[in-house]
């Protein structure tokens, strides 16, 4: 049973632009979001007990591992420092161990970074690399790209409960939508239906526009114990519930193919710990790697019945000022997705939103925001619940 | 001690290219070149086929109608022009995929289009000296031609297996005897590193395939005391339609002896696999009691001749796999550039 | 994905090329691939040939391909079925993506994969067709 009396609060947040970033490389930009978080917390880097990074591909894309020891050696510090990887989910498992460090008393103040940097290689170098997520020898081997996993599953949720090109598109449009008002978003342009109708077949019915894209990209946040949270922020935002599951590597061993069980272990638990049910959400920010994996996240979260996700999407229910805001910060559709970076990120977009200061995608008065973290096609996934006031 | 089939088995792509899609980007006569090869379309390896795929699966289909343990094969041989590997047998890859153990020989051979025949009369020493129990004799090819070459209308895929014991109980066709012709006639080759073979015009014809074809043909009569008319069936080896149809006529065969082993015109002439799969079409619906004749050509040169005579069992086990014949009506068309990407992925 | 070397690939024959799994002792239940551990609480196996025959569960069409795979693209990906029971995840050949239907009968055949460049070994393994 679950026994954590400890609370945790974030203090402080940091993002790079999300996007195409020529100009930096791993390190700069890892050193970007640390540096930005410190200053956002208002604290210098000596009172940072302890560091965890989420990145999937340093070393496939950049030949770099061991990136505990580059997060700490960029802010001149000797304290234990740690690389976590579990694919896409990297990010928000940083953001895990970050949360248990403190929750256990092992530290008080935790920085927790997420990065990744995807654009120094080719296309096909991403597309193979990112295939780790899955598989290797049964998928990757037989060319099951990541397009081509979520694909399956989008034809195995349409054989069962029917959903239309149009409702599937108009997750892709939304997410544009808000991305247009994150001024670090990938994508800052609105699309419409009929630019993801035309945009190039990538695994059928997934086109290029149904995709998130490779980014370049890394958020960090700044825990501490809640108990002091009030002397470095005005307005810290509690961590209230989080849970994690994972289910199997391979996608064709998996129950069902049409939903992802580990996201409904892990909002379970998560719920739980937070004592909330799906009705007192204000915001979730959703693994929208591709549009089918958002359709199955908010009935998988319980937003809505199975089989019903694609008409709340179509009804316009989920834009930022609607009944149920999902990604106001784009999603990785828009915002973009540096693999590692995304869970951080989703962190980052709920602190802003609680706090007010999410200018023009802000829903008004936010009070409790989720993020949902996928890794892979659904082994590992991690949903947290963050509340403006101490819960 | 004799030596019989105990199974056999074919494989053929599902890939076509007629003839007059080829002749059409070349700029040739169509109706000159289908009424002078007598080739309608040829058949096409697919992206993902080798001469170890289709090995592997005329192997499996022989396998499903001899009924035996793949351990006790004692001798695996894969005969072909185009082995995946030049070092590394195309024998031990079939033997790991149809489950053979260790406990068996194995090599590849090259002959051109008679290293299947000489596998099979591999197969036959080794069981009729009681060194194996089961012998595997496989002629396969993916044949390769240079484009706009005479070759390019009829080098096509596919192969067949025979598995070869001497227990009278189990055969579904005795081979009741063989002989061979051979020489060193330069009338078609490849150079190690080269892609494509080549050869010598008009020389390929009497010096060569007809030399040897009718050599090794009245050589067998002789040794069996038989005559053309004591046969049922008669395969000789399909560069094209013409050369064995004269071959036969040159002989004394007569058409209803030889039409259901011609394959050629329908699916090509697949080298290693040729002589082979004409033997499988006619063992498809050969009656017990029937003679069958088999003579392949391999350039370079040399004929094999065999004698079989087919044994009630088959009736049993002809049904347990595919036919020839599903294979063959089993087509999806090529166009000229589609087949180019397929003939690319073979090196 | 990575590039697998000829070792790795010589380890995975017994899988790849003959669709053998495993059958716990103690429950009965097949797995393909093996099973290291049975949800039952077996941790002893039998070894289990299945018969390589299945029903298509999901497929899609593969436009954009990893870097060994982009001269055979398009090709197609889906789920198997196996009569037996397990799922696997294979490619699907001898079909357009346009001619297969959810539902549909399939059989293990042998064929390659790739090749490790110009003087590289060669990977084979086993693809799902349609039954004809």
């Amino acid at each position: 049973m679950l026994m954590v009396e400890r609370k945790v609060a974030v203090i402080g947040v940091g993002i790079t632009r999300f996007g195409e970033v020529w100009e930096k490389g791993l390190r700069q930009l890892l050193a970007e979001a640390e540096l930005q978080a410190l200053a956002d917390a208002r604290i210098n880097p000596e009172k940072v007990d302890m560091i965890f990074t989420g990145n999937m591909c340093g070393g496939e894309f950049a030949g770099q591992e061991h990136l505990g020891g580059m997060a700490s050696s960029i802010l001149n510090l000797n304290v234990a420092s740690t690389r976590v990887e579990g694919a896409c989910a990297s990010g928000s498992l940083a953001f895990r161990q970050g949360l248990m460090a403190i929750e256990s008393g092992r530290a008080d103040m935790v920085l927790v970074n997420g990065v990744e940097k995807m654009t120094d290689v080719s296309t096909e170098h991403v597309t193979t690399g990112l295939m780790g997520a899955g598989d290797e020898e049964w998928e990757g081997f037989q060319g099951f790209t990541f397009p081509g996993l979520y694909a399956l599953m989008a034809k195995a949720y349409m054989n069962k409960f029917g959903l239309s090109r149009k409702q599937l598109a108009a997750v892709a449009v939304k997410n544009h939508f808000h991305g247009a008002r994150n001024p670090i978003a990938q994508y800052r342009k609105e699309i419409t239906l009929d630019d993801v109708y035309k945009s190039m077949m990538v695994a059928e019915p997934l086109t290029l526009l149904d995709c998130s894209p490779i980014t370049d990209g890394a958020a960090s946040v700044v825990l501490c114990n809640a108990e002091t949270a009030k002397q470095y922020c005005e307005a810290p935002v509690y961590v209230a519930g989080s849970g994690q599951a994972s289910d199997t590597l391979a996608l064709a061993e998996r129950s069902e193919l049409h939903h992802v069980k580990a996201t409904r272990l892990a909002k379970t638990q998560a719920f739980a710990q937070a004592k909330i049910t799906v009705k007192d959400l204000d915001l979730v920010e959703v693994h929208d790697c591709f549009t089918i994996a958002e359709i199955m996240a908010m009935e998988d979260l319980g937003l809505c019945g199975n089989g019903k996700a694609g008409r709340l999407v179509e009804q316009g229910q989920t834009y930022f000022d609607g009944k149920t805001p999902v990604n106001t910060s784009g999603g990785l559709k828009a915002c973009g997705h540096p693999v590692g970076a995304t869970g951080v990120k989703q962190v980052v977009e709920v602190v802003q939103q609680l706090q007010g200061k999410a200018g023009k995608r802000q829903v008004k008065g936010a009070e409790i925001g989720v993020t949902h973290n996928v890794g892979g096609s659904g082994a590992t996934v991690v949903v947290n619940v963050f509340k403006r006031g101490l819960p | 001690m004799t030596a019989g089939i105990v199974g056999y088995g074919a494989y053929i792509p599902k890939y076509r290219i007629k003839a007059e899609t080829i002749a059409r980007v070349w700029g040739a006569d169509t109706r000159r070149i289908v009424d002078g090869l007598g080739i309608q379309e040829k058949s096409v390896p697919g992206k993902d086929e080798d001469t170890a795929t289709i090995a592997v699966e005329a192997a499996r289909n022989a396998l499903a109608r001899a009924l035996i343990n793949p351990k006790d094969l004692g001798a695996i041989y894969v005969g072909s022009e185009s082995h995946p590997y030049a070092v590394k047998p195309t024998a031990g890859i079939v033997g790991e995929a149809i489950g053979a153990g260790n406990h068996y020989t194995a090599a590849d051979t090259e002959f051109a289009c008679k290293a299947g025949t000489a596998a099979l009369q591999m197969c036959m020493g080794l069981v009729q000296s009681g060194m194996i129990k089961y012998g595997l004799a496989i002629g396969a090819d993916t044949s390769q031609a240079a484009p706009g070459d005479a070759l390019e209308y009829s080098a096509a895929a596919g192969g067949a297996a025979f598995i070869v014991g001497s227990q009278e109980s189990e055969w579904l066709a005795e081979i009741k005897d063989t002989c061979s012709f051979t020489s060193d006639t330069p009338d078609f080759w490849r150079r190690g590193l080269s892609p494509h073979p080549r050869h010598a015009g008009r020389f390929t014809g009497e010096p060569a395939y007809f030399k040897h074809v009718l050599q090794a043909t009245k050589a067998m009569l002789d040794k069996t005391h038989l005559q053309p008319t004591d046969f049922d069936y008669a395969v000789f080896h399909m560069p094209n339609a013409k050369f064995p149809i004269a071959a036969a006529a040159k002989l004394g065969f007569k058409p209803e002896q030889y039409k259901d082993g011609l394959l050629v015109t329908a699916i090509g002439n697949t080298y290693s696999g040729c002589s082979p799969l004409g033997l499988t079409k006619v063992l498809d619906k050969a009656r017990p009691g029937a003679r069958i004749l088999v003579v392949s050509y391999g350039s370079g040169s040399g004929s094999d001749a065999f004698v079989l005579e087919v044994k009630p069992l088959i009736e049993e086990r002809r049904g347990l796999a595919r036919r020839t014949e599903d294979y063959m009506k089993r087509k999806t068309y090529l166009e000229y550039a589609q087949y180019s990407k397929h003939m690319e992925e073979i090196h | 994905m990575f590039e697998e070397s000829a070792v790795i690939r010589w380890r995975k024959y017994t899988d790849r090329y003959r669709l053998i799994g495993n059958a716990c002792k103690a429950c009965g239940e097949t797995y393909y691939p093996a099973k290291e551990q049975c949800p039952c609480g077996g941790k002893e196996f039998a070894a289990q040939q299945f018969s390589g025959k299945g029903r298509l569960l999901t497929f899609t069409e593969v436009k954009a391909a990893p870097e060994v795979f982009e001269s055979k693209t398009p090709y197609v990906i889906g789920i198997v079925k196996l009569d037996e029971g397990p799922k696997v995840g294979a490619q699907i050949c001898d079909a357009n993506a346009g001619d297969l239907k959810i539902g549909q009968r399939v059989e293990a055949v042998f064929r390659k994969f790739y090749a490790s460049g110009e003087t590289g070994v060669l990977h084979y393994g086993t693809k799902f067709r349609p039954v004809f």
